[in-house]
């Protein structure tokens, strides 16, 4: 989408800070003591080679009624992006358009006084975003009920924990019905429940109003549900803009180490027990879904691809693939003694495969661990925690499963005419 | 509402130099306006066991201290009228001037979190802190008033002028403040500087000692410092002097003028660094 109908036209947008010099305070006695002991070199610093560019050469397009993720790793200019976009940094070259109101939420319950009521606080914040008093009278019950918060609406805010915090100030942000919504990275506090509520909330402020929200989040599982559209940066750079699954696997092929699959994982360092006489030196790992960059999904095949040195020809009675969520409770264990059968390693490097063809969980980051043993049981070497794998929803859009509400285990399910 | 309905387009691009006013988007957020002052009149006095009662002890403290020196023991000369009265004069405007000026100096250092995350007219923070100011200042006129009833000063038509004097301080208060907020985001030195700043200033005013003091063709340079014109015509208003502030105040507004307009352009032009350097 481009042309009259994009919601925000941004065009070779860059922002430059100078490294040393503008961050940080300096006292007035310093910057005069420095001026007057080298002028020169005083001067050609300010002139600037230790420049740093947050951003830039970004261009992109986002349509009306749009939802769009911004992925990225730390220091990819993902918040200097919405920053400008909201206005509250200037950038150093570029343009950016903005078509109609725009509520930026880059971070949560700011604006908030801690001696200040609930209540006060709600129409504060509402009139620091944008709102007009009429406004926020009219929707008020609507936000206090959102952030469920009903009793302590009278109490300062100082005496909420922080969960109520952050519900309370999401709820005066997502009732502000701007045209364009900027979010950064709200959802990393808050509970899982007041999480889904928020992506619901989101939703619904982009499918029923029509408006056109940019969100920035690390959680891919929420950009997947929520964006249909991604914007990858990397230093600062803009490298690929595409539909979500597309984004998102590059992304996560790009962020290497853990969470890449097809790419070959290290684990010569890795904490491991055993006798040592065989060792798994690397794994990968990958799944059949290419649109989403190989990452698994719920109920589709995983395969693990090992390569295990060994100092001897060593027969492996059993060779495991062990599954952990991320508070170590086993949820899998693909085992070959289940099946019988011995495997034979050569001396030197050896090159298997285990197959999963169904991996019943559902989205969410699980652990994964690696299991050598003999036939009688003689642990050869066992790395608990090798690697963490991202179990991905394949379609994007659905509100559908999440671990902390839906459980982790998926289920094959029909309904049932008894009469 | 479909979004085209009223759309306005933002543009955002890279700015260099001196940038328009923009007086009216200031004039739009008069509500946040309203809750920012709003804001700090309910936090100001939280968690304290005098609450507002401090408005007034502040100028009834500094009366006490100059009676007790300037007036009993330097036996200052105090335009005919009895000093305490005579200071307190001078006192109420000033502890006004003082405490806005120190407030909106600091308001946007205070505020950095709101700077450096959301978009709102910068403007208004010190604009706020001068306001929420006029509140202490109107109860601490209320004792100056019960102290002149208690000395038996008589009221006249004058006392009309006060509201135009505050506005006068006001801008005073806001024009400082704005250079010194400014300042105060790059240099934090400004912080520790401002009490001595202040007492500087409040030596340099006609509040201990009356501006007769100063020879007769001198005094329209007494003017260039504002608050001498204004505390000069806060005496004209309620204490009935005979000298009326005129060519003083004059001045006053002048230099209050020049540096207000001034103040507005250097804010305008240094705050889209800001979120930057704060």
């Amino acid at each position: 989408m481009s042309g009259p109908d994009a919601a925000i036209r941004v065009e070779k947008l860059g922002k430059r800070y100078r490294i040393g010099r503008v961050r940080g305070y300096r006292s007035l006695r310093e910057e005069i003591v420095e001026a007057a002991r080298a002028p020169f070199r005083y001067r050609a610093e300010r002139s600037g080679n230790d420049d740093f560019w947050a951003l830039r050469d970004v261009s992109f397009d986002i349509g009306v009624g749009e939802v769009a993720g911004i992925v990225g790793g730390n220091g990819a200019g993902k918040s200097t992006l919405l920053k400008i976009l909201s206005r509250v940094v200037t950038p150093t070259e570029g343009l950016a358009e903005i078509r109609g109101r725009v509520g930026s939420l880059l971070e949560v319950g700011t604006g908030f006084h801690p001696e200040l009521t609930g209540r006060e606080n709600v129409y504060m914040n509402g009139a620091i975003l944008g709102m007009r008093k009429a406004e926020i009278d009219r929707k008020f019950d609507e936000i206090i009920a959102f952030a469920e918060i009903g009793q302590f609406l009278d109490t300062p805010v100082k005496r909420y924990s922080s969960g109520m915090q952050v519900r309370l100030a999401f709820a005066v942000a997502a009732h502000l019905e701007p045209e364009v919504l900027i979010v950064d990275e709200v959802l990393a506090v808050g509970d899982a429940q007041f999480q889904k509520k928020c992506l619901g909330k989101m939703q619904e402020v982009s499918r029923l109003g029509g408006r056109t929200v940019l969100f920035v989040s690390h959680n891919m599982n929420a950009v997947q549900r929520l964006c249909t559209r991604c914007i990858l940066l990397e230093r600062g750079g803009l490298k690929a803009v595409g539909p979500t699954n597309t984004i998102v696997g590059e992304y996560l092929a790009r962020a290497g180490g853990t969470l890449s699959p097809a790419t070959s994982i290290d684990l010569t360092h890795a904490d491991r027990s055993g006798d040592g006489k065989a060792r798994f030196v690397a794994a990968q790992y990958v799944s059949d879904a290419v649109e989403a960059g190989g990452q698994p999904y719920p109920d589709g095949p995983l395969e693990i691809r090992l390569a295990i040195e060994a100092s001897e020809p060593t027969t492996v009675g059993s060779l495991a693939v062990t599954l952990y969520d991320q508070y170590g409770t086993k949820l899998v264990n693909a085992d070959t003694i289940s099946l019988g059968q011995t495997i034979a390693l050569r001396s030197g490097l050896n090159q298997l495969a285990l197959r999963i063809a169904q991996v019943h969980l559902n989205p969410g980051v699980y652990v994964l661990g690696l299991w050598l043993a003999r036939p009688l049981e003689a642990v050869i070497d066992h790395v608990p925690a090798a690697f963490e794998i991202e179990v991905m929803t394949r379609e994007t859009g659905g509100l559908g499963a999440a671990p902390q509400d839906d459980g982790m285990v998926t289920c094959a399910l029909e309904v049932l005419d008894l009469d | 509402m479909p979004p085209q309905a009223h759309a306005r387009v933002t543009v955002v691009r890279p700015a260099a130099g001196w940038a328009p006013l923009h007086l009216r988007e200031l004039v739009e957020s008069y509500e946040l306006l309203y809750f920012l002052v709003l804001r700090s009149l309910k936090v100001r006095y939280k968690q304290t066991l005098l609450g507002a009662a401090w408005a007034v002890l502040q100028p009834l403290l500094t009366m006490a201290i100059f009676s007790l020196v300037f007036g009993r023991l330097a036996k200052l000369d105090s335009e005919g009228v009895p000093y305490p009265v005579f200071a307190l004069a001078g006192l109420v405007p000033w502890t006004y001037f003082a405490n806005a000026l120190t407030q909106a100096s600091n308001s946007l250092v205070e505020q950095e979190r709101m700077l450096t995350k959301i978009y709102f007219p910068r403007l208004l923070l010190p604009l706020a802190s001068v306001i929420a100011g006029l509140i202490d200042f109107a109860i601490a006129f209320v004792v100056l008033l019960c102290m002149m009833v208690f000395y038996h000063i008589p009221f006249t038509g004058r006392i009309l002028a006060v509201p135009g004097l505050m506005v006068a301080a006001a801008a005073t208060a806001l024009a400082a403040g704005l250079w010194l907020a400014v300042l105060n985001v790059r240099y934090r030195d400004v912080r520790h500087a401002l009490p001595f700043l202040t007492q500087v200033w409040l030596f340099a005013t006609p509040i201990a000692y009356s501006s007769t003091l100063v020879p007769a063709h001198l005094r329209p340079l007494v003017g260039l410092n504002p608050m001498a014109g204004i505390v000069d015509g806060f005496r004209w208003a309620l204490l009935g002097r005979e000298m009326g502030p005129g060519a003083t105040l004059l001045v006053s507004l002048g230099v209050v003028s020049l540096l207000l307009v001034g103040g507005l352009y250097y804010f305008r032009r240094m705050e889209r660094t800001f979120a930057d350097v704060v």
